[in-house]
């Protein structure tokens, strides 16, 4: 139990994706205008990301090891990822139009964002720290961490955008408006959440 | 355009870094040194040339509705042959530069350029393209190493000019963010004279 | 102009593609796999030597479960054995190779991965005075543990968290040793 715990605050506060690990930044800073597409966003994000991730490990565990092809992470798990990309569409498409309209358009972005490959990479190469001794994510640990990676990025976007909100109203110099202002922001935010570390 | 165009609107008037702002992720991680920046900018160009001239040889017969998942598939093999190269002969750069060489996959410069550029041009002028983005891409990496080099470790390149750390913050994370905010400022400011 | 997407061309296309792209991954591999092999192998050997005293002929990799956990070491032969040990630090997994001679003294330590923080705890690879602290260091007798924990390690400044895990790595290394040497 204490592990699930462990890897849940390492990954949403100690090691935020965006802020520490710089995944997912182009959609972070894309979408992160509005306090509501941010929303949506994250949520399409959660979903793909722990689905990607557990598809890819089975993948890799019982496809790619085996076979001795380690090599093709890569080229595997980006066109897993496309794949799922689509499926997840066309299903939510089907059986939650509502949902489909507050995901939908967010859902092709998903392939090139950064993070959902990157958590999946992650999950198979690395080993992760336990107190003093580490090893390698079993499936429940891997589940548990993409979903709270994920929740990490949710917490990072919609935290920004309230603060963006907040800065499209105030009077910012000419050359700094839009993204230079928004990167300073992102930066500061960063140096706090730099105050989470090594509390695993 | 002329072939001189091509390669030099990567460097300004199209700079992926600070006025396509793309591939954010590398050029934020990697960029702790200048030489870090310099060599995953170099990594980034290998895989965006090869794929620009290879898909835009093969473009004309694919169809439309599966074109994304084909190029996917080129770009993605051209990393794997990147990532092999790595392995096999720099592998000290590819572990310093870790999961952001695979990550070159999902890099939005690849593939936008393979959207915006290579499926529409011939071969020769895909590949210059591929070339003067690439440069743009290096040189904007490359500054912002120097910058965070400067300020984080005081060093230039390796050599270091200071005795003791520089300003710890610059070589962390919240470093990265605000130089390339600051970069992005003085940009502004220079292209808009 | 692209080519109709129905369905026999888009299968036929995509198939094609990853054909030619798996036939280009599969040479590329098949010509990369030993440099790739040669460079790891160099990169061990060069750590090897670090750790350990001038040795002849080639070490051999071995694995062994000391407490639960499984541990790789080189065991060269005449001259001791060259432990990786793995323990979490501040940042992340925290990789050394500790060398140990065949009369049990540390004979010198390496860091082969970290994700300490730089100019904190990073400072585990560079700052000799900590490093060397190791050399020679016998742990039947001085006990593997910073001073603020009632050992004889000194800290890097500010990196209490990054010297212990330093120091945990080394004296984990060491039982494997111990275990070594009662097998034998």
């Amino acid at each position: 139990m204490a592990e699930y715990l462990i890897i849940i605050v390492s990954a949403i506060f100690v090691n935020n994706i965006v802020l520490a690990q710089f995944l997912g930044v182009c959609p972070f800073l894309g979408v992160s205008n509005k306090l509501s597409t941010a929303t949506g966003m994250s949520g399409a994000v959660c979903f793909v990301i722990t689905l990607a991730t557990v598809v890819t490990y089975l993948i890799n565990k019982f496809f790619l090891v085996p076979l001795g092809l380690t090599f093709l992470h890569t080229i595997a798990f980006i066109l897993v990822i496309a794949a799922l990309v689509q499926i997840v569409e066309i299903v939510l498409k089907k059986i939650s139009p509502s949902l489909y309209q507050a995901l939908g358009i967010f859902l092709p972005l998903i392939t090139t964002n950064c993070a959902v490959l990157g958590v999946a990479l992650n999950v198979v190469t690395k080993e992760f720290t336990f107190g003093s001794t580490t090893h390698m994510l079993n499936l429940g640990e891997a589940t548990v961490y993409a979903l709270a990676t994920s929740l990490g990025y949710g917490l990072a976007m919609i935290l920004f955008a309230g603060l963006r909100e907040q800065l499209a109203m105030n009077d910012v110099p000419k050359s700094f408006r839009g993204l230079p202002i928004a990167l300073i922001t992102v930066g500061i935010m960063a140096m706090a959440f730099l105050g989470f570390s090594g509390i695993v | 355009m002329s072939k001189f165009g091509i390669i030099t609107k990567g460097l300004l008037k199209e700079n992926p870094t600070f006025v396509l702002v793309l591939g954010m992720c590398p050029t934020l991680a990697t960029t702790t040194s200048a030489m870090n920046g310099l060599e995953m900018g170099l990594a980034t160009m290998f895989v965006l040339i090869l794929s620009n001239i290879v898909i835009s040889l093969i473009s004309p017969v694919v169809p439309d509705k599966v074109h994304i998942p084909v190029y996917i598939v080129v770009i993605a093999t051209f990393v794997t042959v990147l990532q092999l190269l790595m392995q096999a002969f720099v592998p000290q750069v590819y572990e310093t530069l870790g999961l952001f060489i695979p990550l070159i996959v999902v890099n939005c410069i690849v593939l936008g350029r393979a959207e915006a550029f290579a499926s529409k041009n011939s071969v020769g002028d895909s590949a210059l393209d591929g070339i003067g983005i690439g440069i743009g891409f290096t040189l904007s990496l490359t500054v912002i190493g120097i910058v965070r080099e400067i300020l984080g470790s005081g060093a230039i390149f390796g050599w270091k000019f200071i005795t003791g750390d520089g300003i710890l913050a610059f070589v962390m994370a919240p470093g990265a963010f605000i130089v390339l905010g600051y970069l992005m400022v003085l940009f502004n400011k220079l292209a808009k004279r | 102009m692209a080519a109709k997407s129905n369905l026999k061309n888009m299968a036929l296309s995509l198939t094609l593609v990853c054909l030619v792209c798996s036939a280009v991954l599969g040479c590329i591999y098949a010509v990369t796999s030993e440099p790739i092999r040669e460079a790891q192998q160099a990169k061990t050997n060069a750590s090897i030597a670090r750790v350990l005293p001038a040795f002849e002929g080639q070490p051999v990799m071995e694995s062994i479960n000391v407490d639960g956990l499984d541990y790789t070491y080189y065991n060269v032969p005449g001259t001791g054995y060259a432990v990786i040990s793995t323990v979490g630090g501040f940042g992340g997994p925290l990789t050394l190779m500790v060398g140990i001679g065949n009369d049990g003294l540390v004979c010198n330590t390496v860091v082969l991965s970290h994700s300490e923080t730089p100019g904190l705890g990073a400072k585990c690879q560079t700052e000799s005075s900590f490093i060397d602290q190791f050399k020679g260091w016998d742990p039947a007798a001085r006990k593997l543990a910073v001073r603020k924990d009632g050992g004889e390690v000194d800290a890097i400044t500010a990196s209490t968290i990054t010297s212990r895990a330093y120091s945990a790595a080394v004296a984990n290394a060491y039982n494997v040793y111990l275990k070594l040497r009662g097998d034998e």
